[in-house]
C-alpha cells in the first residue's frame, strides 16, 4: 500500500477533530498542548507508517491546515544506472 | 504562517491549500463548513485558472469577510443584493468571471427578490449558496430555510409550520426559471459529499465560462455553534435531518 505523510498547520488548525473520522487509518489525534489561539490543534501520530496519503483529511478539513504527501514507490522511483 | 511546501526527492505532493485562498486566519467556528465551501472555491479557481480574472461580491452574514479570504477582487454588497451588484459588474465587465458567495439568510430572506431576478433576466454570474437552515452571524435565529420542529434561538419550541411556513427549497425554486443554466445542491457533511460538491462549483464556473446563463450551487453546511453540537455531530445532523428534507440533486443541468 502506498506510503504518505501529512503536515499539519497547527497555528491554523482550530481542533475541529473532523479530519479524525475522515481518516481511514486513523493516525490524527489531538495535541495535548495548545497553539497560541487556544485550540488544541491535531497532529500526526503515525510510528507504523501507516498513513497512505489518501488526503481524505484535507479533503473535509474546514482550514486548510492540511498538507499532504505521498511515496513514490520505489519501483517506479528514478534509479541510478547499475554500474556496468 | 504556512509550514513550506517542502517535498522530498521519493515523494509526490497529493494535497496543498489553494494559492486563490488568502493566507490568512478565518474567523469561522471550529467545524464550520464555511471554511470547506472557501477551500473548494479556491482550488476550483485555482483549477481553471480564473484567479487573475474572477471577481468575488460577498454577502452579508458569517461570510462577510469573505472578500479578506479570497486571493481575488472583491467588493461587498449591502444585505441580500450580492446577485444584483454581480449583474451590474458583469454586464460591465462581460470578460470576468463573477460570483456570489451568500448564506441562507441572505439569498432566500432579505436577498430573494434579487436572486430570483437575477437568475429570470438569464444573468450570466455563478451563485455560492450555503445553506446551514439558521442565521450564523445574529446568534442562530429562525431562518427561512429553518426544518420543520428544528429549534432555534427564535423558535425555542421548534419550528411550528403552522405559524411560520415551511423550508424554501432555493436550488428547486431557481432551477425552474428558464434563465437558470444550471442548479444543484449537495452536501459537505463527509469526504464523498464533498468531492461532489468541487465538481458542482467546477461545473458552475464552466457554464459561465461558457456564456451559458445563470448558475448556482446549494451546499448543505454545518452551524455547530449555533445548532449546539459538536463539529461531527453537526455533520450528522445534516446527513440524517437536513438531506431528507432537502433532497440532493441536479435540478436543472
Amino acid at each position: 500500500m502506498a506510503k504518505g505523510r501529512v503536515v499539519i498547520d497547527v497555528e491554523r488548525c482550530k481542533g475541529c477533530e473532523l479530519c479524525r473520522p475522515a481518516c481511514p487509518q486513523d493516525v490524527l489525534f489531538l495535541a495535548d498542548d495548545l497553539n497560541s489561539k487556544g485550540y488544541r490543534p491535531v497532529i500526526l501520530l503515525d510510528p507504523n507508517h501507516d498513513c497512505t496519503g489518501c488526503a481524505l483529511c484535507a479533503t473535509v478539513c474546514p482550514d486548510g491546515c492540511i498538507t499532504v504527501y505521498r511515496e513514490i514507490p520505489a519501483k517506479k522511483a528514478v534509479r541510478e544506472p547499475a554500474l556496468a | 504562517m504556512n509550514p513550506a511546501v517542502m517535498t522530498a526527492p521519493n515523494e509526490t505532493l497529493v494535497y496543498a491549500r489553494p494559492q486563490s485562498l488568502a493566507d490568512c486566519y478565518t474567523h469561522y467556528c471550529p467545524g464550520c463548513t464555511h471554511g470547506t465551501a472557501h477551500r473548494l472555491v479556491a482550488e476550483v479557481l485555482d483549477e481553471l485558472g480564473l484567479r487573475e480574472r474572477t471577481i468575488l461580491v460577498a454577502s452579508v452574514g458569517c461570510s462577510v469577510f469573505a472578500y479578506n479570504y479570497f486571493n481575488v477582487d472583491a467588493c461587498e454588497a449591502p444585505h441580500g443584493r450580492a446577485p444584483a451588484m454581480a449583474t451590474g459588474i458583469k454586464r460591465v465587465n462581460p470578460n470576468n468571471i463573477v460570483f456570489t458567495y451568500q448564506g441562507d439568510g441572505d439569498l432566500a430572506s432579505i436577498g430573494m427578490g434579487e436572486v430570483i431576478h437575477a437568475a429570470a433576466r438569464g444573468e450570466n454570474i455563478t451563485i455560492i449558496f450555503l445553506n446551514n437552515a439558521t442565521y450564523g452571524m445574529t446568534g442562530g435565529q429562525m431562518a427561512p430555510t429553518t426544518l420543520p420542529g428544528q429549534k432555534t434561538s427564535s423558535s425555542p419550541q421548534g419550528r411550528d409550520v403552522a405559524m411560520t411556513g415551511y423550508p424554501l427549497h432555493m436550488a428547486e425554486l431557481l432551477g425552474s426559471l428558464p434563465g437558470t443554466a444550471y442548479s444543484v445542491r449537495r452536501s459537505l457533511h463527509d469526504a464523498r459529499h464533498v468531492i461532489q460538491a468541487k465538481k458542482a462549483i467546477r461545473t458552475a464556473f464552466e457554464v459561465q465560462m461558457a456564456n451559458k446563463g445563470f448558475s448556482v450551487v446549494e451546499l448543505l453546511s454545518s452551524c455547530p455553534t449555533n445548532w449546539g453540537m459538536t463539529p461531527e455531530q453537526s455533520l450528522t445532523w445534516i446527513k440524517e435531518q437536513m438531506v431528507p428534507v432537502y433532497p440532493l440533486g441536479d435540478f436543472k443541468v
